[in-house]
């Protein structure tokens, strides 16, 4: 399911701001549910060319202290461009178990 | 690692509501990439209306106001108007809206904030149909293209017009700066954001977004469906800074417009002639821009 | 203090400069006009350091001040009958966004056939949309509401959009003599806006928002509180406008020779003025007839209108606006008011005036020489031109 903690439960009118104002940021959300397949990388295949980085709709790639890509499974919604455009074919597309 | 060739700067969140591959999401990216955090953002009925996410949260790091559909060039004149009275002279008001929300129905209140000479940004995101409400044909949609109100059965081939040509309506206002990008080149794309960003006045972006499922095609495609609109001169890419054309990347040979046809499946149903007659007409807008690079 | 003589577009015009406004967004239309060609030579003179944003469409010129509201500035727009009918759509926006826009209306008959005077369905007409709506009777009382409608706007226990309208012609092009406050004064009266619920550049809020089923309703449910808790503060505010220029306009229903009265006209606008002169013959023949004015029609003087209708037979209610399939719009929203009262007076509805047709003391003599007489419930269209029996 997709998991949404928000810092205020909004559940009755005392809760709501007086205007429809919404201040919470969306990574609250967490659109892991929504994929099929995940990225998967091959450290040994990647340049580290960050063209997946680049390209992710999401911004669901973040980089470790050696500058790998790492994907931020919370938020990959699996639309695989990532895995599509990388030159050496170091991203693979790996179905989720379930 | 290589170094980055786009600003690291992230102003937008995850956990959006996009659908998986959507171009509509990178365009805010990279936008804001470009732009920098002293940005406001007005935005009109489209598909980020719901992308940002509903109440209590919001998928941007920067204020967002929600306007009316018909009425973005309106909101971002009222944006600076305010702006400037209240002493916030250094912050850029951008209008960001789809398609339809700007040829069609928004198409009056961008001429009005381009005639006034606002000093704002009109960004129009283009996935060539009204998308958020499941994939009806827009002013923008192309020729040919299958949607759901201009289906192909016995008597209807897809869309019957050819897609409106907002650079040129633009053009007529003589805008500060107008530019097209295409989320497959997010370096030119920041380039001539980072560009806008420094003129002021009026000035427009016309954005293409790739569109999976009203473009039906599969998510990981995105980039290079975006790629191959540029490289078959359907969708080229230029700027237009105080009425001068210029043309920013040109391929030797473009590809044949097939190429791009048969990606998606809302072309799926063309056959030979309507493909000829397609690329006939991309030929004639091509040479049409490259005469318009040559006046001074 | 000085005292001019002008127009109630003028009246408008003073005191949108007076108030300080910061962004004006305005398109013409007639009879509206001259309130925002006077805003102009303000502006161009430097008298007003505001930016006139001169929009390409009344949808548009709403939009632009609710944007602009949004960020914190103070606005100002006018317009009428079509133009108001455009805005339709942001005027919702505006009360929902809860931005603090203010403007002046002329009310004007709506087309087609087209008309150019007085009527007051255009702003009837939006009554729905959650703005705080008052009808002027005088020059003086527009300058004067208009300048309270700031104040009340922005009210951090309202913050609702307020409309201040002026009839077509009879007012917004006639002039009288009006005392102008001075700069000090409305200083006093009117301080800068608060910011909360304003965008604010570097902090990620989304003004605007949507929400599923779970809480729209309680949104809206703000917006009644809102406007409810707008009637005690419009008291407050007029009474404090009074300490400082001396003036006030007796509140939402202010009343007229209803002392001792047994039947009472309700008006609305500048027949109110006719209305008086009528009541005062009336008066000295002996009749026990008073007047009441219907100075905000949104809040509705719910309460004012109940304890008046306790004292009273008889009340007839001058429409110059009809609800077709319903009855005239001032006369059903009395009787809905009066309903759960135990003493319910005696109810007649008296549609006049509409297009500008004029509305004499002949016209209001018919109307009390029928209210006295008549039969409860019934709906006259007065002085309709027909070769039939008026029903």
């Amino acid at each position: 399911m997709t998991t949404h903690e928000v810092h205020h439960a909004y559940e009755v009118e005392e809760d709501l701001p007086e205007a429809p104002i919404a201040d919470e940021s969306s990574d609250t959300i967490h659109t892991a549910s929504w994929r099929t397949f995940r990225p998967v990388i091959l450290l040994e295949k990647c340049t580290k060319c960050n063209v997946c980085w680049k390209f992710c709709p999401d911004d669901a790639i973040e980089f470790d202290g050696e500058g790998y890509p790492v994907i931020r499974l919370d938020y990959c919604k699996g639309c695989a461009i990532c895995a599509e455009e990388c030159k050496p074919k170091a991203i693979t597309m790996v179905k989720e178990e379930e | 690692m290589a170094r980055l060739t786009i600003p690291a700067i992230e102003l937008m969140s995850s956990g959006h509501s996009a659908c998986p591959g959507c171009g509509a999401p990178l365009v805010m990216r990279y936008l804001l990439k470009g732009l920098g955090p002293n940005t406001i953002v007005t935005v009109p009925a489209c598909c980020w209306t719901v992308i940002a996410t509903p109440f209590p949260t919001t998928a941007l790091d920067v204020p967002m106001l929600d306007n009316a559909f018909e009425a973005t060039g309106a909101s971002i004149s009222g944006l600076r108007a305010a702006a400037d009275m209240l002493g916030l002279k250094d912050v850029t008001i951008v209008g960001f809206a789809g398609d339809g929300g700007t040829v069609d129905i928004g198409l009056q209140a961008l001429s009005g904030m381009l005639e006034r000479r606002t000093d704002g940004i009109y960004v129009m995101y283009d996935n060539e149909a009204y998308m958020n409400t499941g994939v009806q044909r827009s002013g923008a949609t192309p020729e040919g293209a299958w949607t759901t109100t201009t289906p192909v059965d016995a008597v209807s081939r897809g869309k019957a017009e050819q897609k409106k040509d907002i650079m040129a309506i633009v053009a007529a206002h003589r805008p500060a700066y107008a530019a097209t990008v295409n989320v497959a080149f997010p370096e030119d794309f920041v380039k001539k954001v980072e560009k806008a960003r420094s003129i002021h006045g009026p000035r427009f972006i016309h954005a293409l977004a790739p569109c999976p499922p009203g473009w039906r095609y599969s998510s990981e495609k995105t980039i290079e469906i975006g790629r191959l609109a540029t490289d078959t001169n359907v969708f080229p890419l230029y700027e237009i800074e105080d009425g001068k054309y210029r043309i920013t990347r040109k391929l030797g040979k473009a590809k044949p417009v097939a190429e791009y046809l048969k990606a998606q499946g809302r072309f799926g149903h063309l056959n030979e002639a309507e493909i000829a007659e397609i690329q006939a007409q991309v030929d004639a807008n091509w040479k049409r821009l490259v005469t318009l690079e040559t006046l001074p | 203090m000085v005292e001019l003589v002008i127009s109630g577009n003028y009246a408008q015009s003073y005191a949108a400069k007076l108030a300080r406004v910061q962004v004006v967004s305005a398109y013409p239309i007639t009879p509206q006009t001259s309130i925002v060609e006077k805003i102009a030579e303000f502006v161009a003179s430097g008298e007003l350091p505001a930016q006139y944003i001169k929009v390409e469409s009344e949808h548009s010129a709403m939009q632009a001040c609710i944007s602009a509201s949004a960020l914190g500035a103070r606005t100002y727009t006018a317009t009428s009958s079509q133009g108001l009918l455009l805005m339709h759509e942001l005027l919702h926006w505006a009360s929902g966004a809860r931005t603090p826009v203010v403007m002046g209306v002329v009310n004007r008959a709506v087309a087609p056939p087209w008309s150019i005077w007085t009527d007051h369905g255009d702003t009837i007409s939006q009554r729905d949309t959650g703005w705080i709506t008052f009808y002027g009777e005088s020059n003086q009382e527009v300058l004067d509401t208009t300048l309270m409608a700031f104040r009340l706007a922005e009210h951090p226990d309202v913050r609702l959009p307020v409309m201040v309208t002026e009839d077509a012609f009879y007012l917004s092009h006639t002039v009288e003599p009006v005392d102008i406050p001075t700069q000090a004064q409305v200083d006093e009266f009117l301080p800068p806006r608060d910011l909360q619920f304003t965008l604010q550049p570097g902090t990620p809020t989304r003004l605007g928002s949507f929400v599923g089923p779970d809480l729209y309703m309680e949104f809206r449910h703000k917006i009644a509180r809102a406007m409810e808790r707008s009637r005690r503060v419009f008291l407050e505010i007029e009474e404090d406008y009074r300490r400082i220029t001396g003036r006030s306009h007796g509140g939402l229903l202010p009343t007229y020779r209803t002392e001792g009265a047994d039947t009472v006209l309700i008006t609305m606008g500048t027949a109110t003025t006719t209305a008086k002169g009528v009541v005062e013959e009336l008066r000295e023949r002996g009749k026990k007839v008073g007047l009441a004015k219907l100075r905000a029609f949104r809040p509705f003087p719910v309460e004012e209108l109940r304890e008046l209708a306790s004292t009273v037979d008889r009340i007839g209610i001058l429409d110059r606006s009809f609800t077709f399939g319903a009855a005239g719009s001032a006369y059903t929203e009395v009787a809905g008011a009066l309903y759960p009262t135990p003493h319910r007076p005696l109810l007649r509805d008296f549609v006049a005036g509409l297009g500008g047709r004029d509305i004499t003391p002949l016209t209001i003599h018919e109307i009390f020489t029928e209210l006295l007489a008549g039969k409860g419930g019934e709906v006259t269209w007065t002085g309709l031109k027909t070769r039939k029996e008026v029903a």
